[in-house]
């Protein structure tokens, strides 16, 4: 099991769980403070390269911390799955990025720093933040008049190795190497412009400048996890739930979900799409197994009470994309006991009977029921009558709500 | 005579806890390795990264749904933080923002750097810094809401998860500045 982001609200409860993000708004704030983001001509200077320090501890701080979070998840420690990666809006991003740009240069602070300064006393930061007050006010008042321009070109998580399809690793690397060419460059200009002597900084920086890039090429030796390493972790604690069968749920089970609006019900239908063609439930996506890994950040981003079973024509291959899932961190994901075969078995009128004769023996996931023509979902049995049917089953269903918050960022 | 000599030194630790010597700023590489392991400890326990302009708008909109509360359930936008009974201030992020403010005020303290002062370039007035600031802070904020996210969300969070789009907001805010940066340098220089 991947130990940690953890899921604060059940570990601590609301209040410590505050007590917690206080802490952190805290030190925040304390570190730009000491590092001089309250001094708006400071941060301007970045602008006229008269005084690069800003960038310095900005950029510092994006290499160090984008290091620690990606050694921690190649080690198993942290799961990325799991944090907060800000989704793209490409055109709104652009455009607010250059307002924002805009209000920098002219007001001299972004939201962090500005209140960083009215903490400090700094009247030009208070000014900035009444500002900030009447932006958004003016934000909600007209954001309206372009509702569909606020929320377009959605791209969903998309991370820099997804761009460049280059390895996390190397995307790491060259993030460290740019900046560090950046903090060269920095000092060229600083002196240039701003009269500063670069000899007279620490030496220590050059030694901090190669553990970072040795940091950076462990990260990339190492790798991040595959899905064949994260089951290997979870394993030892979900293996049960397979051989105990927890997580296979009754056909009857599954039909009462059908009608339970206390739950999103995902039905992912592993099969071919062949047989999905000739019979599948209601309202099943099809969905085959090398296409799961794309769409894990999609199934993580839905509501707390999505439940999702995963089913093929037997158990096999449903079980396999269970695991796929459940170690890539997707929660609620269970599997149809018995598969399509099982179902139709229950379920078959002779609606369906008309259209496949008998049952045939068949090989390990293959579709008993011979259909001579494609049903897809128009049949009785892929919405069974609720009320014709009172199976009894073990019920297998149970919310699991522990983990990490994924709504959220500064959004 | 006694009395007299306590009561002024209650006094004078207490008028020396605001007029501590002010002392210069840390090292830029230290504050960045410092801020970063910040950055990283918010992720690691929480899944969530740091952010400012989320509390600053939801600060906003319990203003507003002090004064007009029918306004704000009309207005799509606010509905979502502040509709009906919602409290637009029971969230994280606005718990963040409380701490931001705090740490940064008890480092000025103790660093003798919190004082009432107004900071600008050589040539303007303070009046002028003021209603620059003032109207700087209604565009960045502004700006951050359209983005979704500032330059701590967006640049430095996003940037550290390396979020696509989060670096394409970064790209964008430093060329929105540099590309003003002419036509404001009588604010700064």
């Amino acid at each position: 099991m991947i130990p940690f982001p953890l899921h604060l609200e059940s570990l601590l409860g609301k209040p410590l769980m505050y007590l917690v993000f206080l802490l952190i708004g805290f030190l925040f704030g304390y570190v730009l403070e000491i590092s001089g983001f309250n001094h708006s001509p400071s941060l301007a200077a970045q602008f006229y390269f008269k005084s690069l320090r800003v960038f310095k501890v900005f950029f510092t701080a994006i290499v160090v911390g984008m290091l620690l979070l990606f050694a921690s998840s190649a080690i198993g420690l942290l799961d990325y799955n799991l944090i907060w990666v800000n989704p793209t809006y490409l055109w709104p991003g652009i455009v607010g990025g250059l307002i924002m740009g805009a209000g920098f240069i002219i007001g001299g602070f972004c939201p962090g720093t500005s209140l960083v300064a009215l903490a400090t006393l700094k009247i030009d930061g208070i000014f900035f933040v009444l500002g900030g007050l009447v932006g958004v006010f003016l934000f909600g008042e007209t954001v309206d008049f372009f509702k569909y321009f606020f929320n377009g070109s959605y791209f969903g998580r998309v991370t820099l190795m997804d761009v460049f399809n280059l390895p996390t690793g190397i995307i790491v690397i060259l993030v460290t190497l740019m900046a560090l060419l950046m903090f060269v460059g920095g000092e060229q200009l600083e002196k240039i412009y701003g009269g500063k002597d670069p000899k007279k900084a620490p030496k220590a920086r050059y030694y901090g400048a190669v553990v970072l890039v040795l940091v950076a090429v462990v990260i990339a030796i190492i790798g991040q996890p595959t899905t064949d390493d994260r089951w290997a972790r979870l394993a030892p604690l979900r293996e049960s739930d397979l051989t105990n069968r927890e997580v296979y749920i009754d056909p009857g089970e599954l039909l009462d979900t059908f009608h339970d609006h206390k739950l999103n019900l995902i039905m992912l239908d592993v099969r071919n799409e062949a047989d999905y063609n000739l019979f599948h439930l209601l309202d099943a996506e099809n969905i085959l197994p090398l296409d799961i890994p794309g769409s894990i950040d999609e199934f993580i981003a839905q509501p707390a009470n999505t439940v999702f079973v995963v089913m093929s024509n037997d158990e096999k291959h449903a079980t396999e994309v269970w695991k796929m899932l459940t170690s890539q961190a997707v929660p609620n994901v269970y599997i149809l006991s018995g598969g399509i075969n099982n179902w139709l078995d229950t379920f078959a009128t002779p609606y369906e009977q008309g259209f496949c004769g008998d049952v045939k023996p068949a090989e390990e996931e293959e579709l008993h029921y011979e259909f001579d023509a494609a049903l897809g979902s128009n049949c009785p049995a892929a919405y069974p009558d609720h009320d014709k049917y009172d199976l009894e089953y073990e019920k297998k269903i149970e919310l699991d709500l522990k983990r990490a918050p994924v709504g959220g960022g500064c959004g | 005579m006694a009395e007299n000599t306590s009561h002024k030194s209650d006094k004078f630790q207490i008028k020396n806890l605001f007029n501590r010597p002010t002392q210069p700023y840390a090292n830029p590489y230290l504050g960045g390795v410092l801020l970063g392991l910040v950055l990283f400890a918010s992720y690691f326990i929480t899944g969530n990264g740091l952010g400012a302009s989320a509390g600053m708008s939801r600060f906003a909109a319990f203003i507003e749904d002090l004064i007009a509360p029918e306004h704000v359930d009309q207005v799509p936008y606010l509905i979502k933080m502040a509709g009906g009974q919602l409290n637009p201030l029971d969230s994280w992020l606005v718990i963040v923002t409380g701490g931001v403010i705090i740490g940064g005020f008890v480092s000025g303290v103790i660093h003798g750097r919190t004082k009432f002062e107004t900071n600008k370039g050589p040539n303007i007035s303070n009046q002028t810094r003021w209603l620059f600031a003032f109207l700087g802070g209604i565009l960045f904020t502004y700006g951050a809401r359209l983005a979704r996210g500032c330059t701590s969300g967006q640049a430095l969070s996003g940037g550290a998860t390396l979020s696509a789009g989060s670096w394409v907001v970064m790209f964008s805010i430093f060329g929105g500045a540099y590309a003003l940066a002419y036509f404001a340098r009588r604010l700064w220089n």
